[in-house]
């Protein structure tokens, strides 16, 4: 068989890298021998003894690289060529994590290193997080924008861009989502399943899809839209798609919705997109006091929500649930927290770090207790919730789910106010959350309970699978004195109980 | 089914408490060390964003000038005075660096270009070389208006021999002056009797000498020259004791085959195996025939040209051609020879950063760890974080110029003002250190950032076309 040599002039590399070179050229099929060189003379000869050296490769230099095959046919010869080249000049695959690789500094040297990404996760300030995430939909990524503070008008581009290139953009203020059983941002450990989300809520999203992991049900998918998408200024854009891929998706059986109250053109394409499902679908809407109509059965609560789904994915009857308690253990409660507390002790208190839960704590309270606040960051004297996720709380602090300190305070405070008689709070787990947020505010709970009876009640948003296990958070709370509840509508329903039998005295 | 289409695999950039449940997931996922782009400067991250909108065809046109860039293939062809290679006019001095009045010419530099009058026979001292300056009877000149890169003050007269590099890949040439060795040397700000002597005996014997060699020889193939120094702990600015040696090894024969008088041989080989920087003269009037092709294409944000004058730093990026962008220069960080300090050093010069300009020198720097201690205390660690960074403001990597510590992967080439501008990382460059007055000479060696002013004046000159 014939010698054929290809010469790349002017071309060093180490003989240590020519040598594995064979290896892969000989792979080929039709090549017995192969080797590739340095046309030195020392080289050459090697070449001539072994059968390898052709004409071309003769007459190379010191400096030129000589690429030798023997092969059945010059078509095989170009193969291994083609093939040695191919592993010279390819950049090396680097492992993920690898620690000797500096920690790229933009979007656009992270994708060197991990070409083949599909996702960016953006967290960074809001002034700039429209513009990292333009970037990314150019590179061809789906987003999560975590971050805020996002214009109205940036979110909209963003989202049409994202449409034009079939890509996803969830948010911005997208706090969770559930791709393809990868948890991003803030989002807890619930199985896989047959239940399939989409919601403009972050915390509603967790609440939501913890109710169905504790029935015993699992998540296909959980896509996060942001906030605002449902919103006449953006339009319901990134909910609609997100229909019509679970719509499509073959491992969902039923859908589940959850957001605040569609703007009144969205409602109606929503209801136009729910109608193409195909599927079971359940809707709530956060704070409707006549929920948009369409075909989905209406949840009252997340908690609802969840157990909706759940039934119909079983193909029972869902059935709205205000106690998942026996009455009487409910009576009991309600009873023995309003024992001690003084005759102006008349006021439901939330503390919150969950956004949606704290706007379904006021909800609910507002439909039972007169005197209660609307804003969530400025209450009135009377009842009321803070969100202190918001902004206002946050600028320069870390979110109360990550760190604790504005909530110990802000316990600390509504603790010492006469008129308090429950303390409302959520304790929300998962990816990204606290190790330990039940320990975080367990301190400033049994300061506030040592200076006078006060009733704490709290739900534990997460699953036993979350990092910090639900089990164990309830456990830190119930040691503290804390009535916990199933979730946050049965907590806020309960702190309303008691708020009313303290009032009747 | 894949919502994704494949299963997800994650950039993260901003909160890293995400990124680290990805990895505990097993998630693949790159976390990225996010700063405010351009240092927080609503103005220039505008700008950013206005040329991220035509980033499909900015990165074509950095495809094209990176592959001109790297394509080269600079071979040493002659060695012959700057009259005959440049066709340099009686009467011009070449300086380092940007163009600049004499009035804002730093002392090291002024004592080199009058020193070179003084050699070329204009004035008799330095009193009469400054008058013949002033008043323009003697003009001054870049040499990268001249295809040459001149290292330090980067002097060069028509008399003094120029090493030809010719680009057989794209047909330019650069050139380089004849390195003087060192302690004191004209390119330092020396210019006693001593250097002039030097200079003298390089004119007539040694450069007629090593032309005549080069000749017989019919070229030198540098790039390959310069690959494999890289893997001989070379990074070719603040090391070129391997690629001095293989130079020294391709020339001789060719040296002796036209033999000359025996004792010229033997003075030049003796200059030649005292002077461990005798290649950076080389590298550098290959990277000036390497550079040149990739200047001019239209869009294009990739840093063709790096070099500093003592007062200036200027750059040019190939989508504005030959126009200059320069900025205050700033003081190299580094080591001191016994007796000096910062206070004596002069603000950084020479037009050697073109060896970073073509992905070598502090680029390279985890490929020579016997010079990384000029980085600090860090040593090898600090040489391997300096390359990684400047990969992070490069276009691409090298095809030849290859690390055996980095697993062979090529050195980062082809400054992308984009990026430089995007993450505040501004170019490194190994550097040798002056002393600020007149006459004393090389004071230390070192590191100098280029300033980030000529990058951004750069890219706001390309967003406003």
């Amino acid at each position: 068989m014939p010698a054929f040599n290809f010469v790349r002039a002017s071309f060093y590399q180490d003989s240590v890298t020519l040598m594995r070179l064979s290896r892969d050229m000989e792979a080929v099929p039709g090549v017995t021998a192969a080797a590739a060189m340095m046309g030195t003379p020392h080289n050459r000869e090697l070449l001539q003894q072994a059968g390898l050296l052709a004409p071309e490769g003769a007459a190379a230099g010191p400096a030129d690289l000589v690429i030798a095959v023997i092969a059945d046919s010059p078509a095989a010869a170009d193969a291994a060529r083609a093939a040695a080249e191919h592993a010279l000049l390819a950049r090396r695959a680097i492992a993920v994590g690898n620690t000797t690789a500096a920690t790229p500094r933009t979007l656009t040297s992270a994708l060197k290193i991990l070409p083949d990404a599909n996702l960016a996760l953006i967290s960074v300030p809001g002034a700039y997080a429209g513009a990292e995430a333009l970037q990314a939909l150019r590179a061809g990524l789906h987003v999560m924008l975590f971050s805020d503070n996002v214009p109205v008008e940036t979110e909209v581009a963003l989202k049409r861009l994202a449409l034009e290139r079939g890509l996803l953009m969830m948010g911005p203020d997208c706090g969770t989502a559930i791709v393809d059983g990868v948890p991003l941002g803030f989002a807890n450990a619930v199985p896989r399943g047959r239940i399939g989300l989409a919601a403009a809520s972050g915390t509603g999203l967790q609440e939501t899809t913890c109710t169905i992991a504790r029935e015993g049900e699992g998540v296909s998918q959980a896509i996060g839209v942001g906030g605002r998408d449902l919103s006449d200024e953006v339009g319901g854009l990134m909910m609609l798609r997100a229909l019509e891929l679970l719509a499509g998706d073959a491992a969902t059986e039923v859908v589940c919705l959850v957001g605040k109250p569609p703007g009144a053109g969205v409602a109606r394409r929503l209801a136009d997109a729910a109608a193409k499902l195909g599927k079971p679908c359940v809707a709530y809407f956060a704070g409707a006091s006549t929920p948009a109509a369409g075909p989905w059965r209406v949840a009252a609560t997340l908690e609802d929500a969840g157990r909706a789904a759940v039934a119909l994915a079983r193909g029972t009857t869902p059935a709205a649930t205000a106690f998942t308690l026996a009455a009487a253990e409910v009576e009991r409660l309600v009873a023995d927290a309003a024992r001690g507390l003084a005759p102006g002790q008349r006021y439901v208190r939330g503390v919150y770090s969950g956004g949606t839960l704290a706007y379904e704590a006021i909800d609910l309270l507002a439909g039972s207790l007169a005197e209660v606040a609307t804003s969530l960051t400025t209450g009135g004297s009377g009842h009321r919730v803070v969100d202190l996720g918001e902004d206002v709380f946050t600028v320069g602090r870390p979110h109360p789910m990550i760190d604790g300190r504005v909530r110990r305070e802000w316990i600390d405070r509504e603790g010492r106010d006469a008129g308090t008689a429950v303390l409302l709070v959520d304790v929300v787990l998962g990816y990204g959350a606290h190790r330990d947020p039940a320990g975080e505010i367990v301190p400033a709970i049994r300061a506030v309970r040592a200076r006078r009876p006060l009733a704490v009640v709290a739900s534990v948003c997460g699953t036993d699978g979350d990092p910090q296990s639900r089990a164990a958070q309830i456990a830190t709370l119930r040691d503290a004195g804390v009535i916990v509840m199933d979730g946050n509508a049965q907590a806020a329903r309960l702190a309303a109980a008691i708020a009313r039998r303290a009032g009747a005295r | 089914m894949a919502l994704l289409g494949a299963a997800p695999r994650v950039v993260n950039v901003g909160l890293d408490l995400f990124a680290l449940t990805l990895a505990a997931l097993d998630v693949p996922a790159v976390h990225v060390d996010w700063r405010p782009p351009a240092g927080g400067d609503p103005r220039l991250a505008a700008l950013l964003a206005r040329l991220d909108a035509r980033r499909a065809a900015i990165d074509r046109a950095n495809a094209t000038a990176l592959e001109r860039l790297t394509s080269g293939a600079p071979f040493l062809v002659d060695c012959r005075p700057a009259r005959e290679a440049l066709e340099l006019p009686e009467r011009t001095v070449l300086h380092s660096g940007p163009p600049l009045p004499w009035e804002r010419v730093s002392e090291p530099v002024r004592a080199a270009i009058l020193g070179a009058i003084r050699y070329e026979g204009w004035a008799a001292n330095d009193d009469a070389a400054r008058e013949l300056v002033e008043r323009g009877a003697v003009r001054l000149e870049p040499c990268h208006h001249h295809a040459t890169a001149g290292p330090m003050a980067g002097v060069v007269t028509p008399s003094m021999p120029v090493f030809v590099v010719e680009n057989r890949a794209h047909g330019t040439r650069g050139h380089a002056t004849i390195n003087e060795g060192l302690g004191k040397v004209l390119r330092y700000g020396a210019n006693d009797d001593s250097v002039l002597a030097r200079l003298n005996w390089i004119a007539t014997e040694a450069g007629p000498l090593l032309g005549a060699g080069l000749r017989a020889l019919g070229g030198i193939d540098l790039r390959a020259l310069m690959a494999q120094a890289l893997r001989m702990a070379d990074e070719m600015h603040q090391r070129n004791l391997a690629a001095t040696a293989l130079l020294t090894r391709a020339m001789m024969p060719g040296i002796a085959q036209v033999g000359g008088r025996h004792h010229a041989v033997a003075r030049l080989a003796e200059f030649l195996a005292g002077n461990d920087q005798f290649f950076l003269n080389l590298a550098m009037a290959a990277g000036k025939s390497m550079v040149d092709p990739a200047g001019g294409v239209a869009g294009s944000t990739l840093v063709t040209v790096m070099a500093r004058n003592g007062t200036d730093f200027g750059i040019r990026v190939s989508g504005c051609g030959e126009r200059w962008f320069t900025a205050p220069v700033n003081m190299p960080q580094g080591l001191y020879f016994p007796g000096f300090g910062p206070d004596d050093a002069n603000p950084d010069m020479g037009d050697s950063a073109i060896v970073e300009t073509i992905g070598l020198g502090a680029f390279a720097m985890v490929a020579a760890p016997a010079v990384a201690r000029f980085l600090g205390a860090g040593g090898t660690a600090e040489a391997a974080a300096m390359t990684a960074e400047m990969r992070e403001i490069c276009a691409g990597e090298h095809p030849h110029f290859r690390i055996p510590a980095l697993d062979d992967r090529g050195s980062p080439v082809g400054v992308d003002a984009r990026l430089v501008v995007e993450t505040s990382i501004t170019p490194a460059i190994n550097t040798g250190i002056a002393s600020r007055r007149a006459g004393v000479g090389q004071i230390g060696a070192g590191v100098v950032r280029a300033p980030l002013g000529c990058f951004t004046a750069a890219l706001e000159a390309l967003g406003a076309e």
